[in-house]
């Protein structure tokens, strides 16, 4: 249903394009109704769809407005003046059912192509007639909104880059789509529709890049000051460039690790382009789970955790002050009240949490600071002390590992 | 701006000098405008003495038609500050190209499209929607005032109190700038410390105190004042909106008023309802803003959607087809409001089904719209079209409303919405139905009911130039917008990179000044209406043969409205009583009972916004001396027991007879 | 156009020519419970919040280590035996019995009182242990259901302080009777959010 031939599509676009807007002279092309991703051109498809649909009556009710507005002019005698006529059952029931009839077929449609063009179901075919092998893995990047730039991580190429996505065609690409502290959309037009980007939370999108060419993306989800800024350039690329690119990236002196994150992390307009020839593994996740700063327990860890009851009194005071704030620099006063939930195990070694990280945060009264410690006793607290010895909390540290 | 927390002082609070935008030139000297009008007015209302006046006819006055008007006026001073706000947000646009930074930092601008927001749903659309449900209301159903007078008075000053907060932040501090509504994490106080937010809480709550007051008050009177003979089925289709925008308004605004206090204990007390740590979720206030947002759109439309069924009514001269489903559909309405919220999110990840749900239940609710349409438009068939300008503007809207709508739908569409969400194109939308649905509903409204709120016509010469002005610059503003949606340009942006898109952005600037001209053509028909007022003046109380029982009495009404309460035997009471020959009663005049004016509204609300500016300012001892002083005078209020008085026989006859002899001279 | 004159139908009216004044308040009472139903919605809303962040504790406490039932369990009968003494104060109103009124309302405010300390105390108890409303979204929302619910309990009291002030003054007077009839509105009413509350939050609560 939403993937008819190309040359009905080449005539229904202009003809839909000219009933709804004004002459466009000159301008650059509407990108949402014809662009260069499968999972864009069916949405626009969809757009025109509903459109023509709705024309079916609005059309009519626009000419009669006009024509009833004209022919019963009070300045026209010759027409029919019946001024107690108001009401025909027949009439009515047209009323109600045209309408009726109309969001019937425009509801199945939604029903249909809410289910197929879902962002989160992996895309079945990368072009009309083009279906994707159930074996075909698609292209993961990881998508990181920051204040106001982005972050792209491609796990299997190891790389990482900054306002800048390079995406092979006809491959399909899965989004797993965050963000480091407010809400933003992920958008390129050119590509799919937009999902948020949010904190703490991951989103997915599944999408596939046909034409190979310059893109934009940005943020379509206003986020602050640097928001407007907030665009990266959308590369298509074959997949011989793409490797290219890939190659290129990995030749940058620049890693990503955590402490680099946290310093990229902090607000910032109008970055330039960038790229990471490694990535810290994991960091994708950590960003998700809002545990990059080290000693900050993992959303993960507090859901598990808090489903099994929370820690009881003894975790009360398992929180700590961020010593290293990001916000700062968005604010003017009062210094905003910030606290964490402190980890109870150590970031994992190779987490790079290590010798690093040593700079923005003192990790010495970290880790479980505030719990008690298994054979020490607070008044009122003997039960909860076992359920956090079962939980197998690491033993403080003191001092670096 | 630094990140060193500034010390709050006991007594200032974390005011500053440096708070006062003195830096700012735009703003400079908008306030010295401002305060040169202001003082101008002050002077002359000192040198005329007409405070007292002003004082006791008309901010104490319990009289829901003073009320009404009072809430216009509002509506107009802060309709002209959310346009100003418009024509800056469409300057900038324009000029932001080509490397340009326009003229408006990210800090100013991201208020005034905030401030252009909040300003323009809260203190112009709902001002002027209840106000104008304020007064036709009671006329309407043949009662001489609301249920709650005092309650009436109370409310219009709070909605007034909160109109001063938002403008207060204009000169004192700084705007929310965060969007219309305000979403966390942005809008907490780790994103948004300084007092913008703050301003935009107090002023809602405020000014909420007010709506949901009114929204009880008219239900009340709705349910329980209406003119003998009246049923339910018998109300002149306006009333039944209004009834269902005040049943609206009841059942979503303390939504909005819960959220909004949990927002606040975020950003004052350190609780973690929509914070990104401790287990918040901000999804949560996305939900439940909407949970109110979506209702209030249909607060704004459905008054409207009555005003347009009176005029058509009226100047077809013909009944109005199909009453019984435009009550139906009404309340179809009315219901189905509160089950589409999600739609205004559908790109956060719901989930296909629960996406569908509510895109499916939105479509459905252009089903009862659109048999509205069709019942005007049939009541238009076989009539006598009188295109004054009450029936000029309804016949704008309903071509301009019906794109708007089916834009709407369109965006019903989870994955249309996935690729139109947050653009210009959605911006198109909502002013295409908000202006061509509220906006000319209102000026209907005005020019249909000014004539019986002062006794004169409006000027239609200047009328219809505000008129083309409005309905030309409207479409040369929005379809543009429309077009760049479908470019890919999405909302709230401040500068632009792309060239080819300055052409689209001129074009919709050159719009709004076309809509500024409009303005400026009705604020000169406002005053050559009232200048030539003699030559307009009405003396029938029923200058557009009326159907409605607001038309049987004086135009202006007496403070009592009807000297004797109608009996109604069908709708179109007062059609009917025309007719069928009814006779104007000329003696048997009664003492009438009438609630008496008191200045205790102003007082609570004056006090109100005492607190609201120590709590946003921290200076907690104003905060607690203000909210004991609320506690004080509200009790003390319920210790008077006199609130009512009898305008004696003699007086009511002395004005029915002035009414007679008029009556007598006009025919 | 009015002056144009049809022969009118006999027996029809078109004007109440004997009325009576509207009597005083003759829609307080109904204005009230729109009243009410908002403010019910407010109270929705809370718990809606409590029923999707109750159980975030952010690794800290749990309504388990937290509530203390027995002194729940006493708080509640502190309550309910308000709302019956308001009862009898009602009763005792429609029977004029101005002095029976006075002091079955004074016992209410005496069993609110009660109510209110006990709350106060458990709320003193958990911000003194570290279990704040800053601690985790669970705390907030729990904090914040009972606290509103409380300041209702507590504005009520104050109302209740006036209207025994002004029956002494003025007497069981018709304006008096009404606003005695709002206030059991609003009290029966706090009861009823109460129970929702212990069922909902405390009770609800120690089955988690």
């Amino acid at each position: 249903m939403l993937s008819f031939p190309r040359r009905f599509r080449s005539i229904l676009r202009p003809a839909a394009a000219l009933a709804a807007l004004p002459a466009m002279a000159g301008c650059n092309k509407m990108v949402v109704l014809d662009a260069a991703g499968d999972v864009a051109r069916r949405q626009g498809d969809l757009v025109m769809i509903s459109t023509v649909l709705m024309l079916l009556i609005i059309v009519p009710v626009m000419a009669l407005t006009i024509v009833f507005a004209w022919r019963y002019r009070a300045a026209n005698k010759e027409a029919r003046y019946e001024p107690d006529w108001d009401h025909s059952t027949q009439l009515e029931l047209v009323i109600w059912a045209a309408p009726l009839l109309i969001i019937i077929c425009l509801g199945a449609l939604t029903w249909v192509g809410t289910h197929l063009l879902d962002p989160y179901r992996a895309i079945g075919r990368t072009a009309p007639g083009r279906p994707v092998a159930a074996t075909e893995k698609p292209l993961d990047i990881q998508v990181v909104a920051l204040d106001w730039k982005w972050l792209f991580i491609y796990p299997e190429q190891g790389i990482a880059t900054v306002n800048e996505l390079a995406l092979p065609t006809n491959r399909p690409v899965r989004f797993r789509i965050s963000a480091s502290s407010v809400m933003n959309s992920f958008y390129v037009p050119a590509l799919a529709g937009q999902i948020y980007a949010m904190p703490g939370m991951e989103t997915k999108l599944h999408a596939v890049l046909n034409e190979p060419g310059r893109y934009e993306g940005f943020s379509a989800n206003y986020s602050g000051a640097g928001f407007s800024h907030m665009r990266f350039a959308v590369n298509g690329l074959d997949d011989a460039g793409f490797a290219a690119w890939a190659r290129d990236a990995r030749q940058s002196r620049n890693t990503l690790d955590r402490l680099a994150y946290l310093r990229l992390e902090q607000p910032s307009e109008n970055e330039p382009h960038r790229r990471f020839a490694s990535v810290e593994p994991g960091l994708f996740d950590a960003v998700v789970n809002m545990c990059v700063e080290p000693g900050k327990m993992c959303m993960r860890d507090m859901m598990a955790i808090d489903a099994r009851g929370g820690l009881g009194l003894a975790g009360i005071h398992n929180t700590r002050r961020l010593s290293y704030d990001k916000f700062a620099a968005r604010g003017s006063n009062p210094a905003p009240r910030r606290g964490a939930v402190t980890a109870l195990c150590e970031p994992e070694a190779g987490d790079g949490a290590g010798s690093g990280l040593a700079a923005p945060v003192d990790p010495s009264p970290l880790l479980g600071a505030g719990l008690s410690r298994p054979g020490e006793r607070r008044p009122g607290t003997s039960d909860d002390a076992r359920r956090v010895v079962a939980f197998d909390p690491a033993p403080p540290a003191t001092g670096k590992p | 701006m630094t990140a060193q927390p500034t010390p709050i002082s006991p007594i200032f609070g974390r005011f500053t000098l440096d708070a006062l935008p003195l830096h700012e030139p735009i703003i400079v000297g908008t306030f010295a405008a401002v305060a040169i009008g202001g003082l101008a007015v002050l002077a002359l209302i000192t040198r005329f003495k007409l405070w007292g006046w002003l004082w006791n006819e008309w901010f104490t006055s319990v009289d829901h038609k003073k009320i009404g008007i009072m809430y216009m006026v509002l509506g107009l001073v802060m309709f002209l500050r959310g346009f100003a706000d418009a024509i800056m947000m469409r300057l900038q646009q324009v000029w932001a190209f080509n490397g340009s930074e326009g003229y408006l930092n990210a800090h100013h601008y991201d208020q005034v499209f905030t401030a252009h927001g909040v300003i323009m749903i809260f203190f112009v659309a709902m001002p002027f929607v209840t106000g104008l449900m304020n007064y036709v209301v009671p006329l309407q159903i043949g009662a001489r005032d609301v249920s709650f007078p005092f309650l009436n008075n109370f409310s219009f000053w709070m909605t007034t109190a909160g109109a001063v907060l938002v403008m207060m932040s204009l000169f004192v501090g700084e705007f929310a700038q965060t969007g219309w509504l305000a979403y966390p994490p942005l809008s907490g106080i780790a994103y948004s410390p300084a007092t913008g937010v703050d301003y935009y809480i107090w002023a809602l709550q405020i000014a909420g105190v007010g709506t949901t007051l009114s929204g009880i008050n008219l239900i009340a009177t709705i349910l329980k004042m209406r003119a003998p003979g009246m049923t339910l089925m018998k109300m002149p289709v306006f009333t039944w909106t209004s009834l269902c925008t005040n049943v609206l308004i009841v059942a979503s605004f303390p939504v909005l008023t819960a959220v909004l206090t949990l927002l606040s204990l975020d950003r004052y007390v350190g609780t973690n309802f929509f914070t990104n740590d401790f287990g918040g979720s901000p999804m949560m206030y996305v939900n439940l803003i909407w949970i109110w947002g979506h209702p209030e759109v249909y607060i704004l439309i459905l008054p409207l959607f009555g005003v347009f069924s009176e005029v058509t009514a009226t100047f077809s001269g013909k009944k109005l087809f199909g009453y019984t489903s435009m009550v139906y559909a009404t309340v179809v309405i009315t219901i189905l409001s509160y089950v589409v919220w999600l739609h205004h999110f559908f790109t956060m990840g719901s989930g296909a089904s629960v996406n569908s749900f509510f895109g499916i239940t939105t479509m459905v609710i252009s089903i009862p719209t659109g048999a509205k349409l069709f019942n005007w438009l049939f009541t238009m068939y076989r009539g006598r079209i009188r295109f004054e300008l009450p029936m000029m503007w309804t016949v704008a809207f309903m071509l301009t409303f019906v794109v708007g709508g089916m834009t709407g739908v369109l965006l019903a569409v989870p994955p249309a919405d996935f690729v139109l969400h947050n653009s210009l194109f959605l911006i198109a939308h909502f002013h295409n139905v908000i202006i061509g649905g509220v906006l000319f509903g209102l000026f209907a409204a005005i020019n249909f009911w000014w004539p019986k709120a002062f006794g004169f016509r409006l000027d239609p010469f200047w009328g219809k130039i505000s008129f083309w002005c409005w309905v030309v610059g409207f479409w040369l503003a929005f379809m543009p917008l429309y077009v760049l949606g479908l470019m890919g340009v999405t909302r709230r942006m401040r500068v632009f990179d792309d060239p080819s898109l300055q052409i689209w952005f001129a074009i919709a600037a050159l719009g709004a000044v076309i809509i500024a001209a409009g303005i400026g053509a009705m604020l000169v028909q406002f005053g050559v209406s009232i200048w030539k007022r003699d030559q307009l003046r009405d003396t029938t109380g029923d200058p557009w043969g009326g159907r409605t029982l607001e038309w049987s009495t004086s135009s202006p009404p007496p403070e009592y409205n009807f000297a004797f309460t109608p009996v109604v035997h069908s709708l179109d009471a007062w059609y009917d009583m025309k007719t069928r020959g009814h006779e104007r009663p000329l003696s048997g005049y009664r003492p009438i009972h009438m609630p008496r004016g008191t200045g205790t509204g102003v007082i609570l609300s004056a006090l109100s916004l005492v607190m609201g500016v120590g709590l946003i300012w921290y200076v907690w001892w104003l905060a607690g001396l203000a909210f004991a002083g609320i506690l004080v005078v509200a009790i003390g209020h319920t210790f008077n027991y006199k609130r009512d008085f009898h305008i004696p026989a003699a007086t009511v006859e002395t004005v029915e007879t002035g009414r007679t002899r008029a009556l007598a001279a006009g025919a | 156009m009015t002056a144009i004159a049809i022969t009118p139908e006999a027996d029809l009216r078109f004007y109440d020519l004997d009325e009576h004044d509207h009597p005083d308040g003759h829609s307080t009472m109904l204005g009230f419970w729109i009243y009410l139903m908002s403010d019910c919605l407010i109270f929705a809303i809370l718990f809606a919040c409590y029923a999707v962040l109750g159980g975030n504790y952010a690794a800290g406490p749990g309504p388990k280590d937290l509530f203390e039932l027995p002194l729940v369990a006493v708080n509640t009968a502190m309550l309910l035996f308000s709302s019956i003494t308001y009862g009898f104060a009602m009763l005792a109103m429609q029977r004029d019995q101005l002095n029976q009124t006075r002091l079955w309302l004074l016992i209410t405010a005496v069993f609110g009182g009660a109510f209110l300390a006990i709350e106060l105390y458990e709320f003193q108890h958990l911000i003194h242990i570290g279990a704040t409303p800053q601690r985790s979204a669970f705390l907030s929302a729990f904090f914040t259901l009972v606290g509103t619910h409380g300041l209702h309990v507590t504005f009520g009291t104050i109302w209740l302080f006036t209207l025994v002030v002004q029956i002494s003054r003025k007497g069981l007077i018709e304006a008096n009777k009404r606003r005695l009839q709002c206030l059991s509105l609003f009290w029966h009413f706090l009861d009823v959010i109460w129970i929702g509350v212990f069922t909902i939050v405390y009770l609800m609560g120690m089955l988690r």
